[in-house]
């Protein structure tokens, strides 16, 4: 549990001194006209990026976990380690090639060049696609060698691993689906900018959460 | 560019009245809706939850008078009633029911940020109650596995709801979580965000504090719950081995091999152990807020009542294994953990003397929601202090498995939330519904069920101690067990069943008052928070009319010395303050 304790310690530390920030130095029972023009926001940011971060810390929370219970039951002794196909690393390479193309596509509707939306949009899902494609050809591979779940807990672990992360890469396909969407009806950059905005932290995310998990199972 | 707050843009945001039935009372986005949906949908299901200990506490009460139940749906009962109370009534209702309702009307905000999925996450914990019920109604009937569904037992062969009840448990589990993530994204966004103009963090009401911080252990804490559920379903139903050990079940070998029991037992209370904070915080909240205002005082040390929360809720996810003494950890170990527990003893117990301090010299008075804060502060130091005796490791080792344990739980977890929740009710009845509840009849639910859960918990302590172990069906003939711990089982088994009739009271009373209770006005308990202010009451959508609040002090100012009122909403400025006669101790 030593990598959630890790990972919970830093975000525990973050938010707490945070708030300690916000709470030092304040005498609250005096009524200070400072205060009252406060404006009601505590992060000079969109609510969209708070609950995204908000989310990313729960899906780190989650892969943290996983990783740990990964690194605890590997100690014992049934635990045959997996040979992973070479096709993971292809795959790692689609998935940088559309994080790489979402920042692209993210920096141009931040300066209004719409032009860029569309294949922008075109290339992040037809990567991630890839991505998402190759995964299952990775698992059909491990499969057609005889490495099913229930054989050895390091198979089954690399089908749960991949899995809960694609199952996070097809939740951000859906969003960038709806924004694809608007592109194409005629949306102009500065409506889907947000959009495009938190996908791009999504797939940065899941990009590195995939070089971690990538290079556990590699290392293992 | 800079970033343009909720409250600054007010008056640039379209605000839409729901105009039909369905988007006004069923498909709402409102979070005052969505919290009453909320709210009743956990209180039916614990009511679900109370009709199964009642029923199991027949069993331990009177032995082999009862045809009706058997071993089976015993343990089945016992199961689905710890997880019906923890998860999918006392988390529901605190953060789904008393977060909804609470944090935009007390934030002085339109709504959540997110109505939608704020609509979404109440429909998904529907989803979530109707899977758990329908386990019930499947080939083997609900799981069996006691509330911490320990592998190997869970899954194996002997176990009452192997065959699908387990399946439908962990499933349930599961799309709770992802309603309350839903949820909890908005609690969190709302807090940060869309506070009104002069609400700083610091002129927080404590019940928001308590709901926030509680917000952020779930949403940290619940992945570890989701993790566990989701291999022990792949466990039972693709065969894998996470969990589960090589090992012999009803007479054969199973393909089982390898797994760790320990590693689920560590995933489980590390969710396990911060539930019982994400419980109790805004428990604490809602308590300070209810005695503040009941007893005409300020709250006594808000700022070390903001750190004691927050503190708390660091700690929270340190102390887990204090629940696993007995599962053969390294010694050092437990001393780690016993010493943690004992830590977050300290902040814990500065919640408790501020309580007490705060009704010193208090104007004290004693309407239902003040006697259940009050009684909370009883139960809560009660049940502390039987967890300073289970957060050591050498008496724990004896208590373990017995009576005690769950006694002590049953004080700290369920009835000092459940005072508190109902404190709440009595509360915010008059600005959720307009109209004020009957006193008599609310005093008469608080006695019935003050006392009664003292006469059932308390006896439980002793038969604890004489080593009653929990969990069995029947005790049979035991050396250990003088006649008087069978009377003490009986006598407490009419205890519960008092206590559950006398929900009946509270019940009625809820209902009858919608229609016949005194109109309430706006504000009857002359509080100073922003609810309390609204222009209408019960709240219309959008809560604030055409204007959002704004704030200019903290929500405790009651007496305050030189003020000819004994309470100052948030919302009066300075210089608009009347100026008159002292407060302070009534003679």
């Amino acid at each position: 549990m030593y990598i959630t304790l890790i990972f919970l310690g830093v975000i525990m530390a973050t938010i707490i001194g945070w708030l300690l920030k916000q709470s030092l130095n304040t005498k609250p029972w005096l009524a200070d006209a400072a205060d009252d023009a406060v404006s009601g926001a505590s992060l000079d940011t969109n609510t969209g990026v708070v609950a995204l971060s908000t989310f990313l810390a729960v899906a780190t929370s989650v892969f943290a976990l996983f990783i740990s219970a990964y690194t605890i039951r590997m100690e014992e002794p049934d635990w045959r380690p997996v040979t992973e196909p070479m096709l993971l690393w292809v795959n790692t390479g689609m998935l940088v090639l559309a994080s790489i193309v979402y920042h692209w596509t993210r920096n141009a509707a931040v300066k209004g060049i719409q032009s860029r939306l569309k294949p922008g949009l075109l290339l992040a899902g037809l990567f991630t696609f890839l991505f998402l494609v190759g995964q299952m050809v990775a698992w059909r591979q491990l499969d057609a060698a005889g490495l099913y779940a229930e054989n050895n807990v390091a198979n089954a672990f690399f089908y749960l691993l991949t899995a809960v992360h694609g199952l996070h890469m097809l939740g951000g396909m859906w969003v960038w689906g709806k924004s694809t969407v608007k592109v194409w009806t005629g949306a102009d950059a500065d409506s889907v900018r947000l959009s495009i905005e938190l996908c791009t932290i999504y797939w940065h995310f899941l990009l590195l959460v995939w070089i971690v998990l990538f290079g556990m199972l590699l290392s293992t | 560019m800079a970033y343009v707050s909720i409250a600054d843009r007010d008056h640039t945001i379209e605000h839409h009245d729901p105009q039909t039935f369905i988007t006004k009372y069923v498909y709402s986005q409102d979070h005052k809706v969505i919290a009453i949906q909320y709210g009743v949908l956990a209180i039916l299901i614990g009511l679900v939850g109370m009709l199964l200990s009642s029923t199991f506490r027949l069993q331990l009460g009177f032995p082999d008078t009862f045809d009706f139940i058997n071993p089976e749906n015993y343990y089945q009962f016992v199961t689905v009633h710890g997880m019906i109370m923890v998860i999918y009534l006392l988390t529901a209702l605190f953060l789904g029911g008393f977060g909804n309702y609470l944090i935009p009307l007390q934030l002085g905000s339109r709504d959540m940020v997110f109505p939608f999925m704020n609509m979404l996450s109440v429909w998904v914990y529907f989803l979530s109650v109707i899977i758990l019920v329908a386990s019930f109604f499947v080939p083997g009937g609900a799981t069996g596995a006691g509330w911490t569904l320990y592998p190997p037992q869970a899954i194996s062969p002997g176990t009452p709801g192997v065959e699908w009840g387990i399946v439908l448990m962990l499933l349930s589990l599961a799309v709770f979580i992802v309603a309350f993530t839903m949820g909890g994204l908005n609690y969190v966004t709302t807090v940060l965000q869309a506070r009104c103009k002069g609400m700083t963090l610091m002129r927080m009401p404590l019940s928001i504090w308590g709901i926030f911080m509680a917000t952020i252990l779930g949403l940290l804490a619940f992945p570890a719950l989701l993790v566990s559920a989701i291999m022990m379903l792949l466990d039972k139903l693709i065969g894998t081995s996470f969990f589960m050990p090589a090992m012999m079940a009803a007479g054969e070998v199973t393909e089982y091999g390898g797994g760790s029991p320990v590693l689920f037992q560590h995933l489980f209370w590390f969710f396990g152990h911060p539930e019982v904070y994400i419980v109790a915080l805004p428990a604490f909240g809602i308590v300070s807020d209810l005695l503040a205002t009941h007893a005409r005082k300020n709250i006594f040390g808000y700022r070390m009542m903001v750190w004691a929360i927050i503190a708390i809720g660091g700690l929270s996810f340190i102390v887990w294994a204090h629940h696993m003494y007995v599962s053969g950890m390294n010694p050092y170990f437990g001393f780690f953990f016993a010493t943690t527990t004992l830590i977050i003893a300290v902040p814990t117990a500065i919640k408790v003397y501020n309580w007490v301090l705060t009704l010193w010299q208090g104007n004290i008075h004693l309407r239902v929601p003040m006697l259940f804060a009050i009684a909370f502060i009883f139960t809560f130091t009660h049940g502390g202090l039987t967890g300073l005796f289970l957060g050591n490791v050498t008496i724990d080792l004896p208590l373990s498995d017995t009576y005690f344990v769950v006694a002590h739980f049953h004080m700290v977890m369920g009835v000092s939330p459940v005072l508190v929740v109902f404190g709440a009710i009595y509360h915010w009845y008059p600005k959720m519904t307009g109209r004020m509840y009957n006193e008599t009849l609310g005093k008469w639910h608080f006695w019935l069920t003050f006392l009664g859960t003292y006469s059932l918990y308390l006896p439980m302590h002793y038969i604890g101690f004489l080593g009653v172990p929990r969990r069995y069906f029947a005790m049979g003939d035991t050396d250990f067990m003088p006649d008087s711990a069978i009377t003490l089982n009986a006598s407490m088994t009419i205890s519960a069943l008092i206590i559950a009739a006398s929900q009946s009271i509270f019940i009625y009373n809820m209902i009858a008052s919608l229609k016949n209770g005194k109109p309430s006005g706006p504000n009857p308990w002359k509080a100073t928070s922003l609810e309390w202010q609204t222009p209408d009451t019960p709240p219309k959508h959008g809560n604030w009319g055409h204007h959002l609040p704004v704030v200019h002090r903290w929500a405790y100012d009651y007496s305050v010395p030189g003020q000819a009122d004994d309470f100052t909403p948030q919302t009066v400025p300075a210089e608009d303050v009347p100026v008159g006669r002292e407060h302070g101790v009534e003679h």
